[in-house]
């Protein structure tokens, strides 16, 4: 068997609809269609009334999820695209994020954001939103970059009490695959070493884990050994697992696909100067998307977000530092 | 529906009192500094349109009461101790939100009172998606309430709530206090339909009206959307027309209310008009309203003492943690 990215999507929602009646699945063409990229094909014929189409109205989509988690319920709702999840940031951000604070009432539900570029989707159909709701207090907000990750973390993220942004890349979706589906697997809040060595760090997360490994390879036939580790969750950040890896090469890249200004990666290389300072060898570099929307047509996306021969160039600078 | 009976208007017209004479109360402290924390804003010249409401929900059939701004009134009717209040606005540790919000912006979610953010609009999703959940659950039938102002009306919000709860045909009623400004913004800014009720007719759901400062239609009005909310499951959209008899808080002296809009109908004090309507019936006496006052203030009172006695919280153990997932707490200033 071989399952995708998506598939362990979908695997993990089926599993927590059949495990758990709180749980209910809210977004657009989500029921009969199945969603947009098939997130959630055949779940409304297996669990009748708890798949429900919701109309263009994310404000209010997201409003209903906190209402029924208010209530005792664990929605999943689920974005077409992260893009769109800017018409509910309000109540994401103000109300979600701060009912458990305010209140005491916890808020279990997790907002799914179909995330990240894939060749001509364009402006508004490609954006990382993670940095933006990582900013706010009172949100969980995960990257998962294998399928098993997609799987585990999507369950994990449903049964805990907070509001999650959970964040999909698109391009993982089809292309990535694994053999099974985990049974156990790190717990939320833990970032992983994929690939260790002693020259240099990437971290970093989501699709550009894949392009920081095979950047990785690449330096590997110049004789570097660069160690990469993926956050797997940006809010909370695994600082621990990030200085570990620092005091071991003494190098630091945090590439990221999101806008370059703020970010995931800024709070890597902040949390490392102001905590890891003396494990630096060298000044540490961030790589990100350009400052500019995301583009159309593949020849300027392709130029647009960090790619395995921008990271390679950009290690090959580090190491020489 | 059965007509108002005496002893339902004398119930709520108390609530409207209470909320009156703790609202005067905490303007009063505001205004003499020091014990009040944030700004004050008042339900002035809206008691009978909330309270009306308020009273006809029930918390044991699982209701819900999303008050808004001006809502003391039908907060109070509905059942929200009135120490929550008390301790919201003088800050004190003890109360729903232990100092971590205040004021208007005060609730207990789990007991069907959930605590408003600011921006407008935004709970009346919330509260549909708590009938949602009802009936997900199986809950036996029951009705939830969100209040707006006439500004509120314009957020996208609003549009998409309303709209998204006539799709779901959920138990709600809307009430819209049209209190002829959104601050200093008269309705000509807001909103160019003749009435706000037409738009019930846009989202697909059925719409009321009434004189918001009267508060024997109110009641009427609201039996009638609470039952058939319950009877239809679907949603009802009830406009009262009224005026705001304050600034939009306390520190605002509403310089450019237009002043005949006060000689109008709709400019009446609310709680005058019950008062001549309860005397006209026959239902109470002067003394009676006396009676009525003194208890009131009696009740005000002991609960602003208590809470003025209550400390505010202490910031040196607060948990500042905003996650219920303890373990996923982020250190403090990285
Ligand atoms: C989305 C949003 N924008 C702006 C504000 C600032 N604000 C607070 S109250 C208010 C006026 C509200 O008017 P209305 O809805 O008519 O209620 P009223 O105060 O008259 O009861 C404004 C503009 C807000 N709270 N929320
Ligand atoms: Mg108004």
């Amino acid at each position: 068997m071989s399952i995708t990215y998506l598939a362990a999507i979908r695997e993990a929602q089926a599993k927590a609809l059949a495990d758990d009646p709180r749980v209910f699945i809210y977004g657009q063409d989500v029921a009969t269609f199945g969603g947009a990229f098939k997130a959630t094909k055949g779940l409304s014929e297996a669990f009748p009334g708890r798949v429900m189409d919701a109309p263009i109205s994310e404000d209010a989509m997201v409003g209903m999820a906190i209402g029924a988690a208010i209530e005792g319920m664990r929605p999943i709702v689920e974005m077409q695209f992260a893009d769109f999840s800017s018409i509910a940031f309000n109540q994401i951000v103000n109300q979600a994020a701060t009912l458990y604070w305010r209140t005491g009432t916890p808020c279990p539900i997790t907002v799914r954001l179909p995330s990240g570029g894939t060749a001509g989707s364009g402006p508004f159909h490609s954006q990382s939103m993670e940095a933006l709701y990582a900013h706010y207090p009172g949100l969980v907000v995960l990257t998962p970059a294998t399928v098993e990750d997609a799987y585990s973390m999507l369950l994990e993220a449903i049964a805990l009490p907070d509001p999650v942004i959970f964040c999909e890349h698109k391009l993982l979706y089809y292309h990535l695959k694994a053999e099974s589906l985990p049974v156990e697997n790190l717990p939320i809040g833990e970032a992983r070493v994929v690939r260790s060595g002693q020259h240099a760090t990437i971290v970093t997360y989501s699709a550009m884990v894949h392009e920081s490994l095979k950047a990785a390879g690449m330096m590997a036939e110049d004789g570097y050994h660069i160690e990469v580790v993926d956050l797997r969750s940006v809010k909370p950040i695994d600082t621990d697992t990030v200085l570990a890896s620092v005091a071991r090469t003494g190098r630091l890249l945090a590439v990221g696909e999101a806008f370059p200004w703020g970010g995931v990666t800024s709070e890597v290389i902040a949390r490392v100067a102001a905590e890891g300072f003396d494990l630096l060898d060298c000044p540490p570099r961030r790589l990100n998307a350009r400052d500019t929307p995301i583009p159309y047509h593949p020849n300027l996306w392709k130029a647009h977000r960090p790619t395995a021969d921008t990271i390679y160039s950009a290690l090959t600078n580090l190491v020489r530092l | 529906m059965s007509p108002v009976t005496a002893e339902k208007f004398i119930t709520t017209y108390r609530w409207m009192l209470l909320a009156r004479i703790l609202e005067d109360r905490i303007a009063s402290l505001y205004r003499a500094g020091g014990a009040i924390v944030g700004g004050v804003y008042l339900g002035r010249g809206q008691e009978a349109f909330s309270a009306a409401l308020g009273v006809h929900l029930s918390r044991e059939r699982g209701d819900v009461f999303g008050g808004l701004i001006r809502d003391m009134a039908g907060r109070l009717a509905f059942g929200e101790p009135l120490l929550d209040p008390a301790r919201s606005y003088l800050g004190s540790a003890k109360g729903p939100m232990r100092g971590r919000d205040g004021n208007i912006h005060r609730g207990r979610p789990t007991e069907g009172l959930p605590a408003m953010i600011s921006h407008l609009g935004s709970l009346v999703s919330v509260v549909s998606g708590m009938l949602l959940a009802k009936r997900l659950k199986g809950d036996p039938p029951c009705v939830g309430a969100s209040c707006v102002g006439d500004g509120a009306t314009s957020t996208g919000a609003f549009h998409e709530a309303m709209n998204t709860a006539a799709i779901e045909r959920l138990p709600l009623v809307v009430a819209v206090a049209n209190n002829q400004y959104a601050y200093s913004t008269p309705t000509s800014r807001q909103y160019a339909c003749e009435n706000l009720v037409d738009r019930a007719k846009g989202y697909g759901v059925t719409g009321h009206v009434v004189d918001g400062t009267d508060l024997e239609a109110c009641l009427d009005i609201f039996e009638r959307a609470v039952t058939a909310a319950l009877e239809t499951q679907t949603p009802q959209m009830v406009v009262g027309k009224l005026l705001r008899l304050s600034g939009h808080g306390e520190h605002d002296d509403a310089f450019y209310v237009d002043p005949h809009l006060r000689e109008e109908s709709s400019g009446r004090d609310p709680l005058t008009v019950a008062e001549t309507h309860l005397l006209e019936k026959g239902w109470g006496t002067p003394s009676d309203v006396d009676a009525w006052t003194a208890d009131a203030v009696e009740r005000v009172r002991e609960a602003m003492t208590q809470a003025q006695r209550e400390g505010g919280p202490d910031a040196a153990v607060e948990t500042w943690e905003a996650l219920a997932s303890r373990h996923l707490v982020e250190g403090g200033n990285a």
